[in-house]
């Protein structure tokens, strides 16, 4: 086919701003900070895009995603005012447009890769506001729940109501499996409820995902613990198939002394404080969240991030990341980092805590550091962090917040021996997401450790996929020898 | 939504509820917990089953009046309903055949006492039990516990009924009288269980304690719990709620159950007001 001729015109730099509520003023609450794009500009903004076409010689913006979604042709839609048609194609590949439309990583991944932001002076396309107005214009629309087809008689059960499980039990129900999804907590959405904060992430759009699924017929079951409330025996004695999602929770802590003082508290336990308890409404709502001074988080992922930014809200004088590499290694989405700086929060780089001091009442009052540099990399290719000795020095703190990592939740491997896991914990999968244990899948931070709401929502798609099939044509199951490695 | 099947008013400040909730009361163990949420607003808060019925399909949980959600949870009448309850959760008692096991509880750890009790007389041991309260008519379940003890002990602070002193006093008599006892049980006020694990510790005696850390989850999720046993840190909702007296760090555990203090008072203040 032959090149289609572009008009020449004035290309547009920069993207299209985003309108954010103001530093001084969101510190204090905890709306969302971006406050949204019009149709208009974002109509202009599709047409920054240059329509790439798929290359050998680079890599483009859907090479980047990792769910493959067409955005060339997403982006076509919104040119030609095709609204509907463009939020149609996102999801195809994607279930949960809204959260990735906030939370992705785009600048690593669709992005990263655009090539108008590899122009001199130039900003890659805003491939994520885009995605983000297209949900939010859709769910403001209302979402109609599609023509099921008939119901089938084989039963699934999805342990974990993350993204990962909320993607399986979506997928399966459309396509006419009945659906029981289990959630240990009081409310389903994983992470995006209890972990991610909703200046971040509204609360609300985890609310609409659920409602949605439960119109296409899954049913939620909260406050059950699997491995605990029901065994995995049971589950796959009333189920055809079962799906694991159950996260990667368990806080990991630094095993240095002075740990469990008061005033230290892991990023989960601090986060499930102030989101899913709603701490931020003490003491409207019950549950408290004492926030110090002087706050100093350990970390600096997206996490970490949220911990800093979180302790600002909450009333901290004074909010640190200390962190042990330097800028240009920090993890979190560089969206966070620009948010948490403009706040106010402070960076200690190159900087690590060997321990910590308390007062008479068990509080913590100083943390003792050591001065970091960098090595050569590792194996993930980050240069590795390196203690300079004798040069380590006191902080005053009196809260500190550990944001180091999660590990994989044991309690389903732990109580259900037939599913084999790796040393770090994960459960092993094949590449059609299948565990060791016939009939079950699992993906997301329990198989891949901790990582992102795209590649768990992936992960769910390709296990929705795997799980029909074995369902409906093949219930054939990898030899146990597999396993082995 | 879990209902409130039925209730009753031990004394003034402890309550007895039997809750709907089927799906836990077909696994409930000994020694097990659930967490419970009143309201959309409410905490998440810890309690023992003391009691449970599968074919019912119903749990039991024995509550002391301490601060905002249990004094709330009080107030609720049969046909009430709960936001949340999660269980069973925890590890469940060691129920072999020790011998000779002195149970102790003390004010609501006779509650949580309760089960255990009843399960280690079933699995074939001698039990004695003592308990303890301030004062004659805050002590609870003095017919259910004598029925699956072999001899029981009463002591009040005041001295309103049975022994004049603490549970600590009778358990010491029994061991320097060189009584044969293969393990002893102890629930209740901190400082009661570390007194406990203080006198057996020079006799040798195993003694496992019922810890009630601050929870959040209740999972392994949080870390809110943790406690330091044998210089190790353990999350009490999964590793716990019991644990070897002897290697238990109580001041620890003393120090982070205050951690909360101011807020728990300007929560209850808070909710007595609106209540008057
Ligand atoms: C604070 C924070 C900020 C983050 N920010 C970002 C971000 O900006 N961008 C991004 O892409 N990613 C981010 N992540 C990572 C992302 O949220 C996770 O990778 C993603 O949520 C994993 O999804 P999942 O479905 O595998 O599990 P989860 O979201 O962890 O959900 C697992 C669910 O399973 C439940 N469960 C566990 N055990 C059991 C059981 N035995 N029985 C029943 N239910 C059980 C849990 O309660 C939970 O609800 C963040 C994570 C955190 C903690
Ligand atoms: C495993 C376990 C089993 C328990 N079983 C029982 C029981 O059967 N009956 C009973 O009456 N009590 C029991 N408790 C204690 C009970 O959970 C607390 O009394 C209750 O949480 C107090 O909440 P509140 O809002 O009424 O009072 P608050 O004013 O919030 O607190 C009063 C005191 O209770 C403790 N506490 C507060 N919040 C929590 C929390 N989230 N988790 C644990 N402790 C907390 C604190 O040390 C505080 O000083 C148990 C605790 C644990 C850990
Ligand atoms: S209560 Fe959260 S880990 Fe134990």
């Amino acid at each position: 086919m032959a090149e289609e001729k572009k008009p020449k015109k004035e290309r547009v730099k920069k993207k299209y701003p985003m309108p954010e509520q103001p530093p001084e003023e969101r510190i204090h609450n905890f709306n969302e900070v971006p406050i949204g794009q019009t149709e208009d500009v974002i109509k202009k903004e599709a047409q920054r895009c240059l329509q790439c076409k798929p290359s050998e010689k680079r890599k483009l913006c859907y090479d980047g995603c990792p769910v493959g979604i067409d955005i060339p042709a997403f982006i076509k839609k919104i040119q030609e005012d095709d609204l509907e048609g463009a939020i149609g194609i996102i999801k195809r590949y994607n279930n949960l447009p809204a959260v990735c439309g906030r939370v992705c990583p785009y600048e690593n991944q669709c992005e990263g890769n655009c090539v108008v932001g590899k122009i001199k002076d130039s900003e890659p396309v805003a491939i994520g506001r885009m995605e983000r107005f297209l949900a939010d214009w859709e769910r403001a629309r209302g979402v109609k729940a599609p023509e099921l087809p008939p119901r089938k008689d084989k039963k699934v059960a999805v342990v974990g109501s993350g993204p990962a499980g909320l993607t399986v039990a979506a997928d399966l129900a459309k396509k006419g499996y009945q659906v029981t999804l289990f959630e240990a907590l009081h409310s389903p959405g994983g992470v995006l409820v209890y972990g991610i904060p909703e200046f971040r992430l509204p609360k609300a759009i985890v609310r609409a995902e659920v409602s949605y699924i439960e119109t296409l017929g899954v049913k939620l079951v909260t406050d059950a613990v699997v491995g605990k409330s029901i065994s995995m025996q049971e589950l796959s004695e009333q189920n055809d198939a079962i799906f694991v999602a159950t996260g990667a929770g368990l806080p990991k802590w630094m095993n240095i002394p002075g740990e469990n003082l008061n005033g230290i508290l892991s990023a989960n336990e601090f986060l499930t404080r102030a989101n899913l308890m709603k701490s931020y409404m003490f003491p409207d709502a019950d549950t408290p969240n004492r926030i110090g001074k002087k706050v100093a988080t350990i970390g600096g992922g997206n996490v970490a991030m949220d911990c800093a930014r979180t302790s600002l809200r909450l009333g901290a004088e004074e909010s640190w990341i200390i962190y042990r590499r330097t800028e240009t290694e920090l993890p979190a989405r560089i969206e966070e980092v620009h948010h948490a700086m403009q706040e106010g929060v402070k960076f200690q780089f190159l900087t690590a805590p060997v321990k910590y001091e308390g007062d008479e009442t068990g509080y913590v009052k100083k943390m003792e550091c050591c001065r970091m540099k960098l090595g050569e990399p590792d194996a993930s290719g980050r240069r590795r962090p390196l203690v300079c000795p004798g040069e380590n020095f006191e902080l005053d703190v009196d809260t500190v917040l550990i944001a180091i990592g999660q590990s994989p939740n044991p309690i389903v491997p732990q109580t259900t021996p037939e599913i084999k896991t790796t040393k770090w914990g994960t459960i092993v999968v094949d590449d059609w997401q299948r565990t060791s244990m016939k009939g079950v899948f699992a993906a997301g931070d329990i198989a891949t450790g901790d990582a992102t709401v795209i590649l768990a929502m992936g992960g769910g798609k390709r296990a929705a996929e795997a799980m029909d099939r074995y369902l409906s044509e093949n219930e054939d199951w990898p030899a146990p020898e597999t396993w082995e490695q | 939504m879990y209902e409130i099947v039925s209730k009753k008013d031990l004394s003034s400040d402890i309550h007895l509820l039997e809750i709907k909730a089927p799906m836990i009361a077909k696994r409930a163990k000994a020694g097990q917990f659930i967490m419970l949420m009143v309201d959309d607003k409410g905490e998440r808060i810890p309690l023992t089953m003391a009691d449970w019925n599968s074919e019912k399909g119903t749990v039991t949980i024995i509550e002391l009046e301490a601060g905002k959600t249990t004094k709330q949870l009080g107030m609720l009448k049969v046909g009430d309903k709960l936001r949340s309850i999660v269980g069973p959760l925890g590890m469940e008692t060691e129920l072999e055949n020790h011998g000779t096991v002195v149970c102790i509880g003390g004010g609501i750890g006779i509650a949580l006492m309760y089960p255990v009790v009843r399960a280690l007389k079933q699995a074939g041991n001698e039990i004695i039990s003592i308990m303890g309260s301030k004062t004659a008519s805050t002590m609870i379940l003095e017919e259910e516990i004598s029925a699956v003890s072999d001899v029981i002990h009463i002591c009040t602070d005041d001295g309103t009924k049975g022994h004049h002193g603490f549970v600590s006093d009778i358990l010491k008599q029994m061991l320097d009288e060189k009584k044969p006892i293969d393990m002893v049980y102890a629930v209740g006020p901190i400082i009661m269980m570390k007194v406990i694990s203080d006198i057996t510790r020079p006799f040798g005696v195993h003694t496992v304690v019922s810890l009630n850390p601050i929870m959040v989850d209740g999972t392994g999720m949080c870390g809110s719990c943790r406690v330091s046993i044998d210089g190790k840190t353990k999350f009490a909702c999964v590793d716990g709620p019991e644990f070897d007296g002897h290697k238990v760090d109580f001041k620890l555990l003393i120090e982070r159950n205050r951690r909360y203090l101011e807020e728990e008072k300007r929560s209850l203040e808070k909710f007595d007001k609106e209540v008057q």
